[in-house]
């Protein structure tokens, strides 16, 4: 399987705290991966050395067979890994489509002298941009909400604009950082759609960091476990449900001898 | 604004301010406030650029101020004469135009460069490390003009050339707001808001956080050192107590009176807060005139403080209505949200 | 070697009056993580109190320069700063608890703005004669330098004002409140610490060390004026940030290198080539050097914080 991103032996130290141990993982173009873990195991740490946040302390991450590591978050970004946060991350003083139309500034072809000089070629391509944003905004329906400001979304409508904007970059990976938070089981079921639906349709990876046990089982091909920074378990949610390694670390060792 | 309608409105603005500069007479006192009330606008619009649209709280924009100041009175006092073989003051004959803005746009150029050096290490910090950071070049930019005896120093420096005027000054203050404008209003210009309302996230969708930054305060300098030109060739006496920390203070009040994120309202606030001295002094006039008895001493004193009358009005402002007059319309997040701890990443 | 030590014992001094005003910013920051502007304005409110003190005591009392007249002086000084710190606080500051830090740090440029200009309304815009509290004699003459009773009671009071906070925060119960409060806010006052009381407690604090700092300056330098708090306070400040923002014996040692140094650069100024109208901007440079390098200071600890 040749791999999309590739972590190889990723070590993270905080000062006296070691957040990642060893950790090594492959995501190739088309997978679903999850990854699950107690809180505080370190996935939003693994999210933050892929993107570019945090540097590891030791260790490899290549994407596409090129090392990403020291290079600038925005930098990463260009080359094709998008995210969203737990903490839903927008641009709160923004509307819906400015949101959105902002992941594009990065290829941008024109840059201040035409937005001063306002020529054929600025208006062309503003032209062009503002056609794509409605696209992507009309494909998870939107569109209807363009000039809202995107505080006065629903909750699960700024979940689906934060991956919208993620999208709107033209990833070749997706890191969703625990989208399912404060969902209901119907929105839920929708995210999982929405999940699947993504991959297909832009034909990209998708890593995802959950603790709803069913989404993450229920969409996930391949799913990987963490604990104090360990990765304890891979493979297919069937295989990990029934590890004694991971039951132990999220039940605790009583369960495991149950 | 789209396409070519801003080109318009910029041609205008300029065929106007020259028609009025040059048919409409003016008595001095009228004239002394409009060319302030030129310079603030452009002082208040290009800090709103930093300050406003990429929220990064720049203290340090009369340093810049005064390097244009300075060094294009220099241009004119100094230099131009030996170049052009002319007498003390180039401004006359059909030259000057040139020279003036030449003076102009060198001052503020040096202005720029000042800003690239001070805004790369600078712009790595934080929100109040910025502020203190951005404080402290200016200061540091006050110290060095005031020790340095070829500029006048302690002693302050006469400029020769009273070249200012009404259309320089409202050329310069359209230009200054078709730049700031059109550039925000752009999908490259969302980028500065990109990074005002989370930088984090900007990253995340590719916006380079440190070259928005940077490109914003250079501009804002620039601008800085031509309105720093265009006051030292009206007031035509420079001292650099005038560009001390309080003068920086002075625009951030227009451009957080205005409504940060505003530029409509940031000119407004510009407008209003030069205009304040004079009502100021103006009520107790008022006051005799309308019940014929003057104000009490104390209240007259106050009034004259105009300082003081910031301050509270400052304090009041947060208090009350952080965005500022007109930023009710698009609230920049990050002055009326709440105050969550964990919401930045300290690059390193 | 001379010259070298009388500097140092120069410099030591200067820099025990930056020390006192850098607790307070840096015990502030702690709490609050917030850079409190109008700190250096308490400095000069704290000499203002202590010059009408003094007036009033010798035109009442008609009082000859002494110790325990000194004693007085200071403590009227403290005890009323501490409560315009504390009245400060609670007026400007604490409405605004949750909102943007940008908001709070304009409202403290907007309240030392009012204490220097208001100061300059009703004290006069000076300079005033800081009456003599205390007589001043030499106590050490040697030819290489000479120690004056004023450098000792500077050194002496802080070095008893510092001992005073160090117990206040590590063995008391609101010290300890404190120290909670700047490591977890929402931790502290689930364990049912009044968050609001240890604020205004912190910020009487910082107030009162101010105006002991107001009055040693006054004491060194007799010259006093409204404005007086603009340099000391932002030297104070960068002190503070050299020592590592929110590390209490950090602002302390942060205040002595920076008196020193200052004191240094001037005393050296013609074996350096450096003008001492430079003074000023010794502070400065060391901001910026300290800022590019190592923001979080001589002993502080980087922080992250969490994505």
């Amino acid at each position: 399987m040749s791999s999309l991103l590739e972590l190889r032996d990723c070590t993270m130290q905080f000062g006296g705290l070691t957040a990642l141990s060893n950790l090594s993982l492959q995501i190739g173009p088309h997978d679903l991966v999850g990854l699950i873990g107690p809180n505080g195991a370190g996935k939003t740490t693994v999210f933050n050395i892929i993107t570019g946040i945090y540097e590891p302390t030791s260790g490899a991450i290549d994407l596409g067979g090129q090392s990403i590591i020291g290079r600038k978050a925005s930098a990463i970004a260009a080359r094709g890994i998008a995210r969203t946060f737990q903490n839903i991350r927008l641009f709160a003083s923004l509307s819906v489509y400015d949101n959105v139309r902002a992941a594009f500034t990065m290829r941008l072809k024109h840059g201040i002298a035409h937005a001063l000089w306002r020529g054929r070629p600025f208006q062309k391509e503003e032209a062009e941009i503002s056609d794509q944003v409605v696209e992507i905004l009309r494909i998870f329906h939107l569109e209807d909400s363009r000039e809202t400001p995107c505080k006065s979304l629903s909750y699960g409508d700024q979940r689906r604009l934060e991956i919208v904007r993620a999208l709107a970059t033209r990833p070749q990976l997706l890191l969703l950082d625990e989208p399912a938070a404060g969902m209901n089981p119907r929105e839920k079921e929708q995210l999982m759609e929405l999940i699947q639906f993504v991959k297909e349709k832009f034909q990209i990876a998708v890593l995802l960091v959950e603790h709803d046990m069913k989404v993450v089982m229920g969409i996930c091909a391949r799913v990987a476990v963490l604990d104090y920074g360990i990765k304890i378990a891979e493979g297919t949610p069937a295989e990990v449900q029934r590890n004694p390694k991971v039951i132990e670390a999220y039940l605790g060792q009583e369960a495991v001898t149950q | 604004m789209k396409g070519s309608a801003s080109k318009l409105y910029l041609a205008i603005a300029a065929a106007v301010s020259f028609a009025i500069s040059y048919w409409v007479p003016m008595d001095q006192y009228v004239r002394e406030i409009v060319l302030t009330i030129g310079i603030n606008i452009i002082l208040a619009v290009s800090l709103n650029l930093v300050n406003g649209y990429a929220g990064q709280f720049s203290l340090g924009h009369a340093g810049f101020m005064a390097i244009g100041a300075y060094f294009s009175a220099a241009v004119t006092t100094f230099w131009a004469p030996k170049w052009f073989g002319a007498s003390t003051d180039i401004t006359s004959g059909f030259t000057a135009p040139l020279v003036f803005l030449f003076a102009l746009l060198s001052g503020a150029l040096l202005a720029a460069v000042a800003g690239l050096i001070i805004g790369i290490p600078s712009l790595r910090l934080r929100g109040d490390y910025l502020a203190i950071a951005t404080l402290g070049f200016g200061e540091i930019i006050r110290v060095v003009i005031q020790n340095t005896d070829a500029i006048g120093g302690s002693r302050g420096f006469t400029v020769m050339s009273g070249y200012t005027n009404f259309f320089w000054t409202y050329l310069f203050a359209a230009l200054t707001i078709y730049v700031v404008a059109n550039l925000v209003h752009s999908a490259y210009g969302r980028g500065f808001l990109a990074v005002r309302d989370d930088e984090v996230a900007a990253e995340a969708v590719g916006v380079n956080t440190t070259k928005y930054k940077v490109i914003a305060f250079v501009l804002a300098a620039f601008f800085a050192g031509i309105a720093g030109g265009l006051y030292a060739h009206f007031k035509q006496y420079l001292h650099p107590d005038g560009f001390s920390f309080l003068k920086s203070i002075e625009v951030v009040v227009m451009v957080i009176l205005g409504g940060m994120g505003s530029t409509a309202g940031v000119i407004a606030a510009a407008v209003f807060l030069s205009l304040l001295p004079e009502v100021l002094r103006f009520i107790p006039q008022f006051y005799e005139r309308s019940f014929g008895i003057p104000l009490p001493h104390l209240i007259d004193e106050l009034l004259k403080n105009r300082m003081l009358i910031y301050s509270v009005l400052l304090i009041a402002l947060m208090l009350t209505r952080p965005q500022g007059i007109f930023g009710g319309l698009k609230r920049p997040a990050f002055l009326s949200g709440k105050k969550t701890r964990a919401a930045h990443v300290i690059p390193s | 070697m001379n010259q070298f030590i009388q500097q140092l014992i120069n410099g030591l001094s200067l820099g025990s009056i930056y020390a006192l005003i850098a607790l307070g910013y840096t015990m502030v920051y702690g709490v609050l993580r917030f850079i409190n502007f109008a700190h250096g304005d308490v400095f000069m409110v704290g000499a203002y109190t202590g010059y009408y003190a003094a007036r009033w005591i010798n035109g009442r009392f008609n009082t000859e320069p002494s110790i325990p007249f000194a004693i007085l002086v200071l403590t009227i000084s403290m005890v009323v700063c501490a409560i315009v710190g504390i009245v400060i606080e609670r007026l400007a500051y604490a409405p605004l608890r949750n909102r943007a830090r940008l908001t709070v740090l304009i409202t403290a440029i907007g309240v030392s703005l009012f204490l220097e200009y208001g100061g300059q309304q009703f004290f006069g815009a000076g300079p005033e004669n800081f009456p003599q509290l205390m007589p001043n004699y030499a106590v050490l003459n040697t030819p290489a330098f000479t120690i004056m009773s004023n450098q000792l009671i500077v050194l002496g009071v802080t070095v008893a004002l510092l001992i005073g906070l160090t117990f206040v925060v590590l063995k008391t119960k609101i010290g300890t409140a404190m120290r909670a409060l700047s490591f977890n806010p929402t931790a502290a006052s689930l364990m049912g610490i009044n968050n609001s009381v240890v604020i205004s407690f912190t910020f009487g604090l910082g107030s009162a060390l101010a105006a002991a700092a107001g009055i040693l300056w006054a004491v060194n330098y007799p010259s006093i004026n409204p404005l007086m708090g603009l340099l000391p306070g932002v030297k104070a400040f960068v002190a503070a940030v050299l020592g590592g923002i929110g590390n209490i014996p950090g602002a302390a040692l942060g205040g002595l290198i920076l008196g020193v140094t200052e004191t240094l650069v001037v005393g050296y100024s013609d074996k350096l080539h450096i003008p001492p109208s430079y003074r000023d901007a010794v502070a400065f440079v060391v901001l910026i050097v300290i800022l590019l390098f190592k923001p979080s200071g001589l002993l502080g600890k980087t922080g992250s914080e969490k994505v």
